[in-house]
């Protein structure tokens, strides 16, 4: 097990039960520094489980995390955050009556310079605005204005609020969970050209996705899952889209699947020049 | 806070689109059903309109007015809180009778009151956090709790013993319903620490990061967790401070009662603080209302209370009105809040 570099975040052997459900069955997982992996396997294959382990949102019941080599235990959402890791989650947790500005500060909310936020806790609203229209200009999320509740926007743009949530505190990790599920054409490019701005900035991407285009345009690494197991690691160069599509569904012969498993992640990481 | 930048120049709004944003804007609802409502009885009632009128109205709005605070933080968490009124009942026997039968200096007795309450907004927090039980049982046990401890505690009397005449309460007790004059006008300092309280509960749902969790505790509490909230401390936090209003409210209370009543708050205070929040535009889903709402909420129904009478209606037909008050306007929050995300 010579490993050419170091797993920036790396699991072993998680296991998730929901009382007769096996979400997750010693599932393994490695990202490398730069890299953007993909997860795709059929609905309830763990994706989404797998993913809110590894940010914290829930306990895995076997099994350890490490970042950076280091072993680490998310208890809550906000250890995974401060540890830089930053998630989109499935279903966005967004709080919809809240305005655009004050869900891409929330939980990290800035507080103004002085007595008014030493002493009353005072919230830099104008501030938070400022920079949260900002940030979505420079991602091209196009909204009228930051004081807009997230209800009101279209699914398109509720899904560009979160993915910028993420997008501006990820520091060492960025998690997406089917980012481009509710978004039509134009939009779903803007959040890919998105991801991969998050990639150039130097950060390693982890991507859930069914649609397979895209996942082999983006992916480094392809890591596919079934019935809460990982069966295998391809990468676009090595497997067609219909391969991998078999493997996921099982629809190939058991020695190929088992070959698979065998061989692991490549040796060879995919040189990256962004 | 209705003034946003823009990240783009908006398109200028046609007149329809101001009449439509202006009648969307928190608390313009419920301030122009204030206006109705004045209107109503200034119309059915000279004296309504007086300055001493007036300032009676306010003086009966405080306890409700307070209560309706710590409620409305309860429900913009989707909870709610129906142990409002016995719990202040609790505090208000707590304070006269350790004053008056314990020989406690009449600040600890205060003290020990307004602390009666705030415990039982520890228990429901946690309760409802720790737990995971809903607000709507726990509080209901709690009610109940407060209701026994009262009688217990009380033995069924009030305090001071005996029947009316001077109150022989201690005067600090009875501080929040002392006046002074500004003009004509009789104030009571009761209604200004009410106004300074809304003051603050403003000051900290708008102007702080606990307030935006409160927010989005109530309005998503999946989605607060995922951002890093903890959101059982933020519900903790929110039912300490609403005992903490209950334990206030209940010194107001004796102070315009002069008495500790052990039948105090046990029907019209915790329906009307409920009205109040929800008369003011806060959802009972949780996540949407204001604090200046819940201010022109409980005005609304302390006119209501005051106008009825003025204008001869009996007690019970009064009961009859903010009944009916308290569930149009639980169906109005259920149709224009029930299509959530
Ligand atoms: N909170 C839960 N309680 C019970 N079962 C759960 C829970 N969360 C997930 N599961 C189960 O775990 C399995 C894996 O779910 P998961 O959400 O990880 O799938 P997924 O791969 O993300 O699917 P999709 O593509 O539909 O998002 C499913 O069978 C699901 O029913
Ligand atoms: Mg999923």
């Amino acid at each position: 097990m010579s490993e050419p570099q170091q797993p920036i975040l790396e699991a072993r052997g998680l296991a998730k039960r929901y009382g007769q459900v096996v979400a997750l069955d010693g599932v393994d997982f490695e990202l490398y520094p730069d890299e953007i992996v993909a997860v795709i396997g059929d609905n309830g294959a763990g994706k989404s489980t797998l993913i809110k382990a590894l940010s914290g949102a829930l306990q895995p019941d076997e099994g350890e995390i490490r970042l950076d080599g280091k072993r680490v235990r998310f208890r809550t959402p906000g250890d995974a955050r401060s540890a830089g890791i930053e998630t989109v989650y499935q279903d966005l947790a967004v709080a919809p009556s809240l305005d655009i500005a004050s869900n891409i500060f929330l939980g990290r909310e800035a507080r103004r310079r002085g007595p008014l936020g030493l002493a009353l806790r005072m919230l830099a609203k104008r501030s938070m605005r400022r920079d949260a229209a900002r940030h979505l200009q420079e991602l091209k999320i196009g909204v009228q204005s930051m004081g807009q509740p997230v209800e009101n926007l279209s699914g398109g743009q509720r899904q560009g609020v979160a993915v910028a949530r993420a997008a501006k505190w990820a520091e060492r990790v960025a998690i997406m969970d089917e980012p481009t599920a509710a978004l039509g054409v134009k939009e779903t490019r803007q959040v890919i050209d998105l991801i991969l701005r998050v990639r150039e900035r130097g950060l390693p991407v982890i991507l859930i996705s069914h649609d397979m285009p895209h996942v082999f345009e983006l992916a480094d690494r392809i890591q596919i899952m079934r019935l809460g197991k990982r069966v295998a690691v391809v990468t676009p160069q090595t497997h067609t889209m219909p391969e991998a599509v078999a493997i996921m569904t099982g629809a190939t012969r058991g020695e190929l699947e088992q070959a698979l498993i065998k061989e692991g992640p490549p040796a060879e990481l995919p040189e990256e020049d962004a | 806070m209705t003034s946003e930048t823009s990240a783009q120049p908006a398109r200028a709004p046609s007149p329809l689109e101001w009449i439509r944003r202006f009648l969307a804007a928190p608390a313009v609802g419920p301030f122009l059903a204030l206006l109705l409502t004045m209107a109503f009885f200034s119309l059915k009632s000279d004296r309504f309109l007086q300055g001493p009128n007036l300032s009676l109205v306010l003086q009966q709005v405080m306890v409700v007015g307070v209560l309706a605070i710590g409620q409305t933080l309860v429900i913009l968490t989707a909870g709610i809180d129906l142990s409002v009124g016995t719990v202040m009942a609790f505090g208000q026997i707590v304070m006269t009778k350790f004053a008056i039968d314990q020989g406690f200096s009449p600040l600890t007795a205060i003290a020990l009151g307004i602390l009666a309450c705030v415990a039982f907004g520890v228990l429901n927090g946690a309760l409802v956090t720790g737990v995971r039980l809903p607000a709507f049982i726990v509080t209901l046990g709690t009610l109940n709790i407060a209701f026994a401890l009262t009688h217990i505690v009380s033995k069924d009397l009030t305090y001071p013993p005996g029947t009316s005449g001077a109150s022989t309460l201690p005067s600090q007790l009875l501080f929040f319903g002392r006046t002074f004059t500004v003009g004509h006008t009789e104030i009571t300092y009761g209604v200004v620490l009410m106004f300074v309280l809304f003051g603050l509960a403003w000051f900290s749902l708008t102007q702080t990061a606990w307030g935006r969790h409160v927010y989005a505790t109530g309005d998503n509490p999946e989605a607060a967790r995922l951002t890093g909230i903890k959101t059982w401390r933020v519900l903790l936090s929110v039912y300490t401070v609403a005992g903490l209003m209950y334990g206030i409210a209940a010194w107001l209370l004796v102070s315009r009662t002069e008495l500790g009543d052990p039948n105090a708050g046990q029907t019209t205070e915790n329906l009307d603080s409920i009205t109040a929040v929800v008369l003011g535009g806060t959802s009972l889903f949780g996540g949407r209302g204001t604090v200046i709402g819940t201010l022109i909420g409980a005005i609304i129904v302390g006119i209501f209370r005051n106008g009825l009478t003025l204008i001869g209606v009996e007690v019970i037909y009064q009961y009859l009105v903010t009944g009916v008050l308290v569930i149009l306007a639980v169906a109005v929050d259920q149709l224009t809040h029930r299509r959530r995300l």
